[in-house]
C-alpha cells in the first residue's frame, strides 16, 4: 500500500497555538511536526497524551488523536491505551512539574515497565502555567515567587531517576538545537520500549536563560558534549577537551595531553546502566552536560507485548474462553 | 467405614432451616470450613446465605480476641435472603472464639467446643480469668458438646507419620466432618475438593480426608449429640444452579458484558480489601481476552482505564472507598471526556482506612458528589451476591448508551457473601450494541466529536480511524467541535447537557417495583446489600398483619422515574441504611418527602430482628398492636 506522503503542515491542527511568544515549546512542536512524516505512521495511528502544564497543551496543536489528561498522570493513560491498542504510536508530553513532582510515581513505573511509548519531558526548571513557582528541577538557592529567600530543595535529576528505573531509552536534547532535537526525537520514536527525551526548554517569561549555557549557540560547545555511540567523549569549540574515567569517577582532560584511547568511549547499548548513570551526573558548570542518546538498549520485552502475549498464550493453551462452559464449571445442581 | 448421611443410624430430626457459625483463630481454617459447608448445602438443594467475618490482620496474634475469624451460613428448605440473625449452632475452636461469639447463640442452641483449645495459656491470650466451660449458666443455657478435636485429629492421622504441626492443621477438617454428620451433609463434595486442592501432596490430602472421616465417625459413634438434623431441598425456580460469591459474580458479569458487546475487557486496579478478589478472579480469564493491570496506585489504575476506554476497549476499574477517593479527579476527567467505563466501589467501613474487612454503605454521597465541579454520574447498586452479575452488565449498557463512566456500589457483605445462582443461558443474552463511527465519506466534512445523539451521547470515535482525529481533555469543551472553550454560555450549556444526559437515563431504566401495596401506611426504602434483611423483615411484618411495603432501589442515580410519586403515596417512609442517612438525604432533597432513617454503622449487616422492631415501632405509633406483637413474637422468637 502506498501511504500518502505527509508534510509537517499535515500534522498541524486547526487550533491557534497559545504559548507565550519566544517560548521554547514552539521549537519542540516544530521539530515534532518534522519528525512524524518521516516515520511512515499514518496520522490516525498516532496519539499524543499530556498531563497539565504549559507543555501539556501540545496535543491540541497536533492533527492526530490526543488527550489532555490530568496533572502528572499522562503515563497512566498512555499505559492503558498502549496495552490495549499496541497498533498505535503513543507519545506522552510532560514537563518537569508534571512528570517529576505530582507525577513522579507514574514516571518511574512507566519506565520500569518498558511500555512502548515515547515520553518527551519539557524541562524549563520552573512552574510556568501557575506563574513562576520553583519546580523539582529548579536549582538550590533559586529565587522564585514561592522561594523569595531561595529554594532549599535539592533538585531532581530526571535522567538519573530514569536510569535508576532502568529505562531502555534515555536521551537529552535542547529546544534551540533544532537539528539535534529532531534527530533525537526520531531516535526515540524508533526505539521499541519506553523512550525518555529530556528537552532543555526555555521559559522566557519566568526562568529566562536558566539553561542558556546549553541553549546559546556560542556557549554550547564548551558546556555540552554530544554523545555518539562508539565514539570518544570530546567537546569544546576546538574539540580539544575530552572525558576520561579515573577509578570510578570522570574527569575532564585536554585531548592533547592524553593518548587517544584514554578517553571514555560512549556505549549506549550496554545493558548495565552504571556508565549511563555517571554521564547523567555530569552537571554544569563542573562538567559539560551530555546531550544525545545516553542509553538505547534493545531486546527488553515491552509491557504491551507481554500483556498481549499472555492473552495469546492463554488462548493457545485453553482455547478461546467459552462463557457457558465457565458458568457450568465446578459444582452445580439441578432444580426441576 | 461408610460415611454418608444415608448410612447414619442415629435419630434424625427434620427442620426448615439452620444457622451455623464456625469460629476460631484466623489460622484455624474457619473460612475454608464455612465455604465447604455452604457449597455442600447448596449442592443438597438448600437455599443458602453466608456471612464471612474476619479481621483485617492476616494473622492477628494467635489466640486473641482480635484474631477471631468467623463464618456464618444459613441453609434452609425455603427461600432465604439473609445469613440468619441468631445461631442454632456455634462451633468454637478456642476460648477467644467462644467469648466473642456466644452472645449470638440462641438459648438452647448447640455449642460445639474444641476442648483441647481450652487451657490456661489460651485463657490468658483471650483475656479471661477462668475456664468459661465451667460456667454453670453456660451448661444450663445451651447444649454443649465438648470434643477433644486436636487430640482426636492427631490420632486419626497418626499412621501417616506427619509432624504435630501439620497434623494439627487438619483439625478444621475434623470439625467439618463432625458438623457434616450433625446436619446430614454428604462428604463427597469436600472429598473432591481435597483431591483438587491437595492432590499434589498426597500425605496432606490423605490426612485431611482422614480427619474429615474421623469427625463424621465421632458424631455417629458417640452419643454426644443424641440426634442429627436434616434440612430438605428448597423450592427454587427450575434451572441449573451453582453457588457464587459476590465478587466472583461481579467478575463473571464483566465477562458477560464484554461478551454481549463484542469487546475485550481491560481491568485496571490496585489491590484493596474487599475488592481484590475481583482482580484475582478476572486474571484467570486471559483466554477470554481479559487484560488485567495491577497499577502502581489507584490513580494509575483509573488513568489506564480511561486510556483503554479511549482506545475502544471495555474498561473497568474497581476499588473501595479510600481508593475511590484517590480516583476522584480522574473520574471527573472520564465524565468530561465522555468515555464509557465502569467504576466499582466495593464499600467497606469508613472514613479513612476505617474497617477494611467490615461492611458499610457510607460511600453513596461520595459516589454522588465526590468530585470537583458539577459532575453527575449514573450509579447502580447490586442487592445480593448473585445480583452483582446483572448489575455490572446493566452498568456497562448504560455507560455505552450514554458515553459516561457509571458507578457500581457493591459492599463487603455482598462481595464476600454467597448464594445459589441460577446459571444463565449465554446464547439467549441480548447484545449490548456498541458503535464506533467509520471514516467520513466526505473528507471535507469536519468531524464533530461532541455531536450528540438522542441520548445526548457523543460518538465513540477511536484512534486508528482515518479522518476522525480529535483531541479530548479536561478543559471545558465547545459544544460540537470539542475544542477548548472558555465561553460563558457554552460552559452553562455543557454543564446542563451533561446533567441532562444522566437525568435521561431514568427513561431507559425500569420503574421502581414494590413488594406489597403501592400505597398506604409504611414504605421501607432500601438499597444495596441490605436487601435481604429488609425484604425478610418486611415480609415478617406483613405476615403479622402490619401494612408495610418495600421498595428496594437498584438505580440510585438517576432514581426511578416513579419513585417520587411512590414515596408520596405512603404516610411513613422508612429508610434503613448502614450509614448515618445518605439515601435518606437524597430522597428528602429530591422529593421533599420526609423520611425516617434506621441507621447503623457497626461494621455488621442489619439483623432481621432489629429491622422488624424498628418497622413495628413506626407502624404501631398510635395503634393497638397487641395482636401484631403476639404474632411477631412467635415469628421472631
Amino acid at each position: 500500500m502506498n501511504l500518502p506522503v505527509l508534510k509537517a503542515a499535515d500534522f498541524a491542527s486547526d487550533q491557534d497555538v497559545r504559548w507565550c511568544p519566544g517560548c521554547g515549546d514552539y521549537s519542540i512542536l516544530a521539530q515534532m511536526k518534522k519528525v512524524l512524516p518521516t516515520l511512515g505512521v499514518p496520522r490516525e495511528k498516532i496519539v499524543f497524551i499530556s498531563g497539565i502544564g504549559c507543555s501539556s497543551r501540545f496535543p491540541y496543536y497536533m492533527n492526530t488523536y490526543g488527550m489532555h489528561s490530568i496533572h502528572g498522570r499522562a503515563p497512566t493513560f498512555a499505559t492503558g491505551l498502549k496495552a490495549t491498542r499496541p497498533d498505535l504510536m503513543v507519545w506522552v508530553i510532560t514537563g518537569d512539574g508534571d512528570a517529576l513532582s505530582i507525577g513522579g510515581n507514574h514516571f518511574i513505573h512507566a519506565l520500569r515497565r518498558n511500555v512502548d511509548v515515547n515520553i518527551v519531558l519539557f524541562n524549563n526548571r520552573i512552574y510556568g502555567l501557575t506563574k513562576g513557582q520553583y519546580s523539582p528541577t529548579s536549582g538550590e538557592g533559586q529565587v522564585t515567587k514561592s522561594t523569595p529567600m531561595g529554594s532549599i530543595d535539592h533538585p531532581l535529576n530526571p535522567l538519573s531517576v530514569a536510569l535508576a528505573a532502568e529505562a531502555t531509552f534515555v536521551a537529552r536534547s535542547i529546544d534551540a538545537h533544532v537539528k539535534h532535537l529532531e534527530a533525537t526525537l526520531k531516535r526515540a520514536a524508533e526505539h521499541k520500549g519506553t523512550s525518555l527525551v529530556e528537552v532543555y526548554q526555555n521559559c522566557n517569561v519566568f526562568n529566562d536563560g536558566a539553561m542558556s549555557y546549553a541553549q546559546d549557540r556560542t556557549q554550547r560547545p564548551e558546556n555540552t558534549i554530544e554523545l555518539e555511540h562508539g565514539k570518544p567523549l570530546i567537546f569544546g569549540k576546538d574539540r580539544d577537551k575530552g572525558i576520561r574515567m579515573v577509578g570510578n569517577r570522570l574527569e575532564i582532560v585536554r585531548t592533547a595531553d592524553v593518548p587517544a584511547d584514554d578517553l571514555l568511549i560512549h556505549d549506549e547499548k550496554t545493558l548495565d546502566p552504571t556508565q549511563h548513570f555517571m554521564l547523567s551526573r555530569m552537571r554544569h558548570p563542573e562538567f559539560p552536560e551530555p546531550i544525545g542518546v545516553f542509553r538505547d538498549v534493545q531486546g527488553i520485552a515491552t509491557y504491551d507485548d507481554q500483556i498481549n502475549d499472555q492473552v495469546a498464550a492463554a488462548r493457545d493453551a485453553k482455547g478461546t474462553g467459552d462463557l457457558q462452559q465457565l458458568f457450568n464449571s465446578g459444582d452445580t445442581w439441578e432444580v426441576a | 467405614m461408610e460415611t454418608s448421611p444415608e448410612s447414619s443410624n442415629s435419630p434424625v430430626e427434620h427442620v426448615s432451616g439452620i444457622t451455623v457459625r464456625l469460629a476460631g483463630d484466623s489460622g484455624d481454617g474457619m473460612q475454608l470450613l464455612g465455604t465447604q459447608l455452604t457449597n455442600t448445602s447448596a449442592l443438597a438443594g438448600n437455599d443458602v446465605a453466608t456471612f464471612p467475618d474476619f479481621p483485617a490482620e492476616i494473622r492477628a496474634p494467635r489466640g486473641t480476641r482480635a484474631g477471631v475469624s468467623g463464618f456464618q451460613v444459613q441453609f434452609a428448605a425455603e427461600e432465604i435472603f439473609t445469613p440468619g440473625d441468631t445461631l442454632d449452632c456455634l462451633v468454637v475452636m478456642n476460648p477467644a472464639a467462644l467469648v466473642t461469639n456466644l452472645a449470638d447463640l440462641r438459648k438452647g442452641g448447640i455449642l460445639v467446643v474444641n476442648e483441647d483449645g481450652f487451657n490456661e495459656k489460651e485463657f490468658k491470650l483471650a483475656k479471661i480469668d477462668k475456664n468459661p466451660l465451667e460456667d454453670e449458666v453456660l451448661e444450663s443455657s445451651y447444649r454443649i458438646v465438648k470434643v477433644s478435636m486436636t487430640k482426636l485429629t492427631r490420632e486419626a492421622v497418626s499412621e501417616l507419620g506427619l509432624s504435630v504441626k501439620i497434623a494439627d492443621r487438619c483439625k478444621n477438617f475434623f470439625a467439618m466432618g463432625l458438623v457434616y454428620w450433625l446436619f446430614g451433609r454428604s462428604l463427597e463434595p469436600t472429598l473432591r475438593f481435597i483431591q483438587d486442592k491437595f492432590g499434589k501432596k498426597p500425605d496432606v490430602a490423605q490426612a485431611n480426608e482422614s480427619a474429615l472421616r474421623a469427625g463424621w465417625a465421632f458424631g455417629e459413634t458417640t452419643e454426644a449429640f443424641g440426634v442429627s438434623y436434616r434440612v430438605e431441598a428448597a423450592e427454587l425456580e427450575p434451572g441449573t444452579y451453582k453457588n457464587v460469591m459476590g465478587n466472583q459474580a461481579l467478575a463473571w458479569g464483566l465477562l458477560a458484558a464484554a461478551h454481549r458487546s463484542g469487546k475485550e475487557l481491560f481491568y485496571g486496579t490496585y489491590p484493596i480489601t474487599p475488592a481484590s478478589d475481583i482482580l484475582h478472579e478476572l486474571t484467570k480469564y486471559k483466554n477470554f481476552g481479559v487484560r488485567t493491570f495491577q497499577a502502581e496506585d489507584e490513580i494509575a489504575a483509573v488513568g489506564a482505564t480511561i486510556g483503554a476506554a479511549f482506545g475502544g476497549t471495555m474498561a473497568v476499574t474497581a476499588s473501595s472507598g479510600p481508593g475511590i477517593a484517590l480516583k476522584a479527579e480522574a473520574m471527573g476527567l472520564g465524565m468530561m471526556v465522555e468515555l464509557p467505563m465502569v467504576v466499582i466501589n466495593v464499600q467497606r467501613g469508613g472514613p479513612s482506612t476505617g474497617l477494611p474487612t467490615k461492611t458499610e454503605q457510607s460511600d453513596l454521597l461520595q459516589a454522588m458528589f465526590g468530585r470537583n465541579g458539577e459532575s453527575p454520574l449514573p450509579i447502580l447498586a447490586p442487592q445480593s451476591p448473585g445480583d452483582c452479575f446483572d448489575v455490572v452488565q446493566e452498568a456497562w449498557r448504560l455507560a455505552v448508551e450514554c458515553m459516561t463512566p457509571v458507578m457500581v456500589l457493591s459492599d463487603g457483605y455482598i462481595a464476600n457473601g454467597s448464594e445459589p445462582w441460577k446459571i444463565p443461558d449465554v446464547a439467549s443474552m441480548d447484545p449490548i450494541v456498541v458503535h464506533h463511527p467509520d471514516a467520513p465519506g466526505d473528507a471535507d466534512e469536519p468531524f464533530l466529536p461532541y455531536m450528540r445523539d438522542e441520548n445526548l451521547a457523543r460518538p465513540w470515535a477511536i484512534p486508528g480511524t482515518d479522518g476522525l482525529m480529535h483531541r479530548i481533555g479536561g478543559l471545558e469543551k465547545e459544544d460540537g467541535t470539542g475544542n477548548v472553550s472558555y465561553d460563558p454560555a457554552n460552559h452553562q450549556h455543557m454543564t446542563d447537557t451533561r446533567a441532562q444526559k444522566v437525568a435521561l437515563v431514568a427513561e431507559r431504566i425500569p420503574e421502581q417495583e414494590v413488594f406489597g401495596e403501592t400505597e398506604g401506611e409504611v414504605l421501607v426504602v432500601s438499597w444495596g446489600g441490605t436487601y435481604g434483611a429488609c425484604h425478610t423483615a418486611v415480609s415478617r411484618c406483613q405476615r403479622a398483619g402490619l401494612t408495610v411495603s418495600h421498595a428496594h432501589v437498584r438505580y440510585l442515580n438517576p432514581l426511578p422515574r416513579n419513585l417520587g410519586d411512590l414515596l408520596k403515596s405512603f404516610k411513613t417512609v422508612l429508610v434503613p441504611e448502614l450509614n448515618t442517612g445518605q439515601l435518606r438525604m437524597l430522597l428528602r432533597h429530591q422529593y421533599l418527602v420526609d423520611c425516617i432513617g434506621i441507621n447503623k454503622v457497626q461494621g455488621k449487616p442489619f439483623t432481621v430482628t432489629e429491622l422488624v422492631e424498628a418497622i413495628r415501632d413506626q407502624a404501631c405509633i398510635g395503634k393497638d398492636c397487641t395482636v401484631v406483637d403476639q404474632k411477631l413474637k412467635i415469628r421472631v422468637g
